[in-house]
């Protein structure tokens, strides 16, 4: 029987943070990936924007997103590289509090652009702070993904932030 | 390590295609986990339906809420003879469109059938975010699925998989 959902690598940010975390040398044998992601930052805000880069580039990207506080609701467009938010440290709820994105990336090694799939969440048991997202994003790009970077722009991730980028294959 | 995810079947177009279908799907998984980032011929009415076990009676109903990048909505639809995987959203004719359906119990004969999906395109005609929760008013098991582009095709090149996830 085949194994077509297989872990790749995953990184937990150290004691300090990171200002990024990232995954090389991908290997090409898969169909898809799936990032999952827990995160916060050093932000005094609620929270912040989740970006990815595909192989160091940060161009050439369409998103669109669409998120609800639970009081409200918003959508929008951006050529930014966002794929969700992430918590930051200004919200309450303590410094237990991460976000949780999911992050489906199609067809990665093909030959057409990009397309990805993510949902975020950010919630404290809080009226009014938290936050869920659905996020669809293209990289216009033809070229195989083979490095993956996750940052929250000008942010550093802090300590026990994880991202695990699966592999899923449909042979 | 038990392997619990595994590919059921799966399509790559070559060529242009009205239809995907997956046919004589073994009940022996939990759940169905159905991955697409298709194509179409056009984009106008290319609104991605699915139909369990060839049914197109009125059976299917739905409910979703989406995000154009302008104009958040919900809204839903009963007695459809399609169970749609969008509230407007349509394939688009780059691969920019994609979909994640979730189809949970498909092989018990007590229960109709629930799925969620979630779908995206954020350029091109209709473009949006989109979640949506559908159901197909039956008690049979699922053991066939075809995939439709609205009133359009699939081109070569679309991508169509099917997962089964077990429990043991």
């Amino acid at each position: 029987m085949a194994n077509t959902y297989n872990l790749i690598s995953s990184v937990t940010v150290g004691s300090g943070g990171a200002s990024s975390m990232e995954f090389t040398n991908i290997p090409q044998t898969y169909t898809d990936l799936l990032l999952k992601v827990t995160g916060r930052t050093n932000k005094g805000d609620l929270y912040n924007d989740l970006s990815i880069r595909f192989n160091g580039s940060s161009s050439d990207f369409s998103t669109l997103g669409f998120v609800s506080t639970g009081s409200g609701k918003a959508t929008y467009t951006t050529t930014s590289p966002y794929v969700g938010s992430i918590n930051d440290t200004g919200g309450s709820g303590g410094s237990n509090i991460f976000s949780s994105n999911d992050i489906y990336i199609f067809n990665y090694r093909g030959s057409n652009f990009k397309s990805v799939s993510a949902d975020s969440a950010v919630e404290r048991n809080n009226t009014g702070n938290d936050e869920k997202g659905l996020y669809s994003t293209l990289w216009s790009q033809n070229t195989a993904i083979t490095t993956i970077t996750l940052v929250s722009v000008g942010y550093t991730l802090l300590q026990y932030s994880t991202a695990c980028l699966y592999g899923i294959s449909n042979a | 390590m038990a392997t619990t995810y595994e590919k059921v079947q799966s399509t790559t177009l070559n060529s242009t295609q009205s239809t995907v279908s997956f046919t004589s799907i073994s009940g022996a998984y939990t759940d169905l986990v159905l991955v697409l980032n298709p194509i179409a011929n056009t984009a106008a009415d290319s609104y991605p339906y699915i139909r369990f076990n060839s049914d197109s009676n009125t059976n299917y109903s739905r409910t979703f809420y989406r995000g154009t990048g302008t104009v958040t909505s919900a809204d839903r639809a009963v007695n459809e003879d399609r169970g749609y995987l969008i509230g407007g959203n349509v394939v688009q004719t780059n691969n920019a469109f994609n979909g994640i359906v979730n189809i949970n119990n498909y092989s018990n004969t007590t229960t109709f059938k629930s799925y969620s999906s979630r779908t995206n395109s954020p350029t091109g005609t209709n473009a949006s975010a989109e979640g949506l929760v559908g159901m197909w008013r039956s008690t049979s098991a699922i053991t066939n699925i075809t995939i439709y582009c609205g009133s359009n095709s699939f081109v070569s090149g679309s991508t169509f998989t099917l997962y089964g996830i077990l429990k043991a």
